[in-house]
């Protein structure tokens, strides 16, 4: 059996995950983490809280309690269920970041925490700046066509 | 014969081994059968891998203790694990009187350990010494995966790492003897999915096996066990398979430590148990007191392991695999 055909008689064999479970799951809590989302924005907005000031306090308070939920060890009980529905929203990004923060503790907090704290979440940062930079160049271009 | 069978013309006995595991390795199947656990996985530290050095360094101190001996009157110690540059055990060691040879053969180490203290002693250079490894979950994880807190899922094939510590002081005295070893070859089959290591794993152990019953008398039957350590269910799956294709079915004695370690189901832990630490602890708690106890009297232990580096993963790298085994049979 060469690498080829034991790597096609391994996936054929192996035990899918279980994407429809997976992607009903990952429904529900992303559409639960969305409505309270939804909820806290009226909130705010009852308040007195201008749109915009809203939205912000919103993805605050969601990051808020990401990092404390995964600060007490409780996030990755939920994320293990909910999949990308916790993964995809802002609790995910914060998760990624505040988990790395607790792990790298204990190589202190220069080269532990300050270096390695974007190790997951620094990907996402850069290519979404650098894709926001094309995206603008790109819209920039059109609109000079466009008069 | 090259690359052939070791038979050891002097057998060196098993005196003692001792366990030290993690909460959940006390919460599965095995349990009860562990020397030593810690509620919280920390054994006291501040760090995951000084954690990982003090269940070693109790392991040892509870290995040497049970064999009646002290640490000076053992001629090396060998001992690895999976942490960077081994410093699990290089920290661990420094508590104890031994010269050291440290090992790197990732979930193998039990069985290359013991493979090795074997022929030194067979080869008259030593009269005794020990043979420690441990692996801990929390540390691995955050060495070769994510974070502990990160919030991701699981695939099914993937393996959890054992938090655990296995230490075996081998001598004159004992029932139970190492009779023969034969070192594994390092061999890659292209498997790069870190998720699935019993499939990079499996086909080193099929070839040491092979080559075992190729090279000696002896068939599947002839053994009262054959535990490989560890394939996990999907490994296990392909091992017994591909096996059958050469001729050697192994499927009415196999088991693999893997799966003795965790209740799959109950535990979560997907395809089983992997790590030094596992083949270590459930050689030491289970198969080496049924050895002693005569229930079992010839078992071909077979420690597997997947000799990747986080460097290499994420240049792309596929995982080879070596696969060691030694004959263990009681008096």
């Amino acid at each position: 059996m060469n690498e080829k055909e034991y790597s096609e008689y391994v996936q054929g064999r192996a035990k899918k995950s279980p994407i429809l479970k997976n992607c009903a799951f990952a429904f529900l809590f992303g559409g639960l983490i969305c409505t309270i989302g939804q909820a806290l924005n009226d909130l705010y907005t009852y308040f007195g809280f201008e749109k915009e000031i809203s939205g912000t306090l919103v993805s605050i308070t969601l990051i808020f309690i990401a990092c404390l939920l995964t600060g007490i060890g409780v996030f990755d009980n939920i994320a293990k269920i909910a999949g990308a529905g916790t993964l995809v929203p802002i609790t995910g990004f914060a998760n990624a970041v505040a988990s790395q923060a607790v792990d790298t503790k204990s190589e202190g907090y220069i080269m532990g925490v300050g270096a390695k704290i974007f190790t997951i979440a620094g990907p996402v940062i850069l290519y979404a700046t650098l894709s926001g930079a094309i995206y603008g160049v790109i819209y920039y271009i059109i609109t000079l066509i466009g008069g | 014969m090259e690359q052939g069978i070791i038979k050891l013309k002097r057998e060196p006995k098993i005196i003692s081994s001792y366990s030290v595991v993690g909460n959940k390795e006390h919460s599965g199947p095995l349990g009860e059968l562990f020397d030593e656990y810690c509620q919280d996985d920390k054994f006291g530290k501040d760090s995951w891998e000084k954690s990982e050095s003090e269940m070693q360094r109790r392991a040892l101190c509870g290995a040497i203790k049970k064999s009646g001996l002290i640490d000076t009157e053992l001629d090396v110690l060998l001992a690895g694990d999976l942490l960077n540059q081994c410093v699990g055990s290089n920290y661990s060691i420094t508590n104890f009187d031994i010269p050291y040879l440290g090992l790197y053969g990732a979930c193998s180490t039990c069985a290359e350990g013991l493979a090795i203290g074997a022929c030194l002693y067979s080869g008259g250079i030593i009269n005794s010494c020990g043979v420690m490894t441990s692996s801990h979950y929390c540390s691995s994880e955050r060495q070769f995966r994510f974070p502990l807190e990160y919030g991701g899922q699981r695939t099914p094939t993937a393996q959890w790492t054992a938090t655990g510590a296995g230490a075996f002081i081998l001598g004159d005295e004992g029932r139970i003897k190492i009779s023969e070893a034969l070192f594994g070859k390092a061999i890659d089959k292209g498997i790069s999915d870190v998720n699935n290591m019993g499939a990079a794993m499996a086909p080193a152990a099929i070839d040491t096996i092979k080559r075992y019953f190729l090279q000696s008398n002896h068939s599947p039957e002839d053994f009262d066990l054959i535990i490989t350590g560890d394939l996990g269910y999907e490994g296990s799956e392909i091992l017994k398979d591909l096996l059958l294709g050469y001729g050697v079915d192994i499927r009415k004695n196999h088991t693999d430590c893997g799966l003795m370690l965790f209740d799959r189901e109950r535990q979560d832990v997907h395809a089983g148990a992997s790590g030094c630490g596992c083949s270590a602890v459930v050689m030491s708690a289970d198969i080496i007191p049924n050895l002693e106890k005569g229930v079992l009297k010839d078992v071909l232990f077979i420690g597997t392991g997947a000799l990747m580096s986080p460097m290499s993963l994420y240049q792309g790298g596929t995982i080879p695999a070596v696969a060691h085994l030694v004959r263990l049979r009681s008096e």
